[in-house]
């Protein structure tokens, strides 16, 4: 089902279709890699041009879809905060045996802090867990938009897309 | 007064204009209404989409403060709190009204309309309560004076200014309870719709607002689901506890200089209604008078500065600052990124009816 027009949430299906998505295995094999949620032809690609790995590519045309390369990419996460549409994420399945490390743009204020308990949200809003804060990278390069790095139990890696603090 | 150039309204079109013809060595005086230069620029806190030479990646904040400084840098005039109220003389002379009650008379050889667009109302009932708003007007308040306009917020159209506002008015503090839109499919980019979505705000497609609710203020708003020919359903009515009521619903180009002027105009659904033709250079249907950003066609900040550099490399050359063949060279690489952003499937639109507007243009 094709669900982003009518309810702004990608679904399953458009997901996996996406050039910017890594493959399944990539994600089960667990070494941090971006996630890229960019499912329509706009005029935009300062990811492209953040990847120091020439991991991600646009082409000449800046209204093509982003395509990650997911050999390439190492999940450095400097195209989270430059992404103009929020819509990267780098998730690590296998951070620990158990937990998954999301990291994702957090704009608002306060900022959580490393180690803080907070809701772990999905791209519905809905919360489906709760994670833990690891770590909060604000740099100047980053020009305002944090990324905010938390462990989720590592089954609910793909489904988890947002925080809401306690 | 005397310049070369003048350009009505300082945002980011009229601002572009502005110092592209002033870095080949135009004389140019740039009048604005407002205390402050920048237009929308400043209430444009996110990152612009595009690519690097577009400013892709900087806050419309930053691009405005650049463009400001790039203003002190070439010596461009800019006279805030000044009133274009009159264009004489097929553009050669404007009436302007400074501060509170001075009236002055500008001469000039060429001249830039950009002057944007006014936001779209809706009428329903309630619609004239205080807390119904613009979102453009929620926007001013929130970002440039810092005030939010209510706590619990509706808004009325799912284009990218209602996604954006929606998205600003939770980072300033406040609850979004829905985003309506009559129509079955959300007008904006999905990027903006997943990004409020994971914050939990809801998104109806076909609904509208049938009215708001509140003695003297909002304190709800009635929506519900419309099916064909944008009929209401009945009992798909509810209430939603609001205060404050946000509009989405496009905009307008405010050309009324233009038409007073004399320029020619052609109706085009696809760029807001009724828009001064132009053609590749942005030159109206009378020859010294140009038109760039919103005013000849609802777009982005980031192609109306695209027009308004084109416009003053065009007038830069008709000045005799810059000569035939480098104005072409330097036309055909601004038009070729004006094509790159409107390349997607999004701009289509304004793709076509800026096409329309300028064969038009070498109808007339």
């Amino acid at each position: 089902m094709r669900t982003l027009r009518f309810n702004g949430v990608l679904s399953e299906e458009e997901l996996m279709e996406l050039p910017g998505f890594p493959s399944l295995d990539v994600i089960e094999k667990g070494k941090p890699v971006a996630v890229i949620e960019c499912a329509e032809k706009i005029p935009c690609n300062p990811c492209e041009a953040s990847c120091s790995q020439g991991a991600i590519t646009i082409g000449e045309d800046i209204n093509n879809l982003p395509s990650l390369d997911a050999y390439k990419c190492t999940g450095c996460g400097l195209c989270i905060a430059a992404c103009p549409g929020l819509a990267i994420f780098v998730v690590r399945k296998a951070y620990t045996e158990s937990d998954a490390l999301i990291s994702i743009p957090y704009e608002f204020l306060p900022l959580p802090e490393a180690g803080e308990q907070v809701e772990a949200l999905d791209r519905e809003g809905k919360k489906i867990c709760l994670a833990k804060v690891a770590q909060v990278r604000n740099s100047k390069k980053y020009d305002r938009t944090p990324v905010v790095s938390f462990t989720v139990p590592k089954e609910k890696c793909m489904e988890v897309r947002h925080i809401r603090l306690l | 007064m005397e310049t070369e150039l003048a350009v009505i309204g300082s945002g980011p079109a009229g601002l572009s204009a502005a110092i592209e013809a002033a870095k080949f060595g135009v004389k140019v005086t740039v009048v604005d209404e407002n205390p402050k230069p920048g237009g929308q620029l400043f209430k444009q806190i996110h990152k612009f989409f595009g690519a690097e030479k577009h400013k892709a990646g900087v806050r419309g904040i930053d691009i405005g403060n650049q463009l400001l400084q790039q203003c002190q840098d070439f010596n461009v005039d800019v006279l805030l709190n000044t009133e274009a109220w009159a264009i004489f003389d097929n553009g050669k002379a404007l009436g302007l009204k400074r501060g509170t009650d001075k009236i002055e008379k500008l001469s000039t050889k060429k001249l830039v309309l950009a002057t944007g667009a006014m936001e779209n109302s809706l009428a329903f009932s309630g619609w004239t309560l205080p807390g119904v708003l613009g979102a453009g007007a929620i926007q001013t308040l929130m970002n440039l004076h810092r005030v939010l306009p209510g706590q619990r917020v509706l808004i009325v159209g799912t284009g990218n200014v209602g996604l954006i506002v929606s998205y600003q008015l939770i980072q300033a503090g406040a609850e979004v309870v829905a985003v309506i839109d009559i129509l079955p499919k959300i007008g904006g980019w999905g990027v903006h719709a997943s990004k409020i979505r994971r914050l939990g705000i809801p998104i109806f497609t076909s609904h509208t607002v049938k009215k708001a609710t509140g003695n003297g203020e909002v304190k709800g708003a009635v929506i519900a689901k419309v099916g064909p020919g944008y009929k209401i359903i009945q009992e798909t009515e509810r209430e939603l506890k609001v205060d404050t009521i946000g509009i989405a619903v496009g905009l307008t180009p405010m050309a009324e200089l233009a038409w007073s002027a004399g320029c020619q105009f052609a109706h085009v659904p696809e760029l807001g209604g009724w828009a001064p033709i132009h053609n590749e250079r942005m030159e109206t249907t009378l020859q010294d008078i140009y038109v760039v950003g919103d005013v000849c066609g609802i777009g982005e900040a980031s192609t109306a500065m695209e027009e308004g550099q084109i416009s003053g490399i065009a007038a830069a050359e008709s000045l005799g600052y810059l000569k035939r063949g480098k104005t072409e060279e330097l036309l055909e690489e601004k038009r070729k990124r004006l094509d790159t952003l409107r390349g997607g499937p999004f701009a289509t639109h304004t793709k076509a009816g800026k096409g329309k507007l300028m064969k038009r243009y070498y109808k007339s």
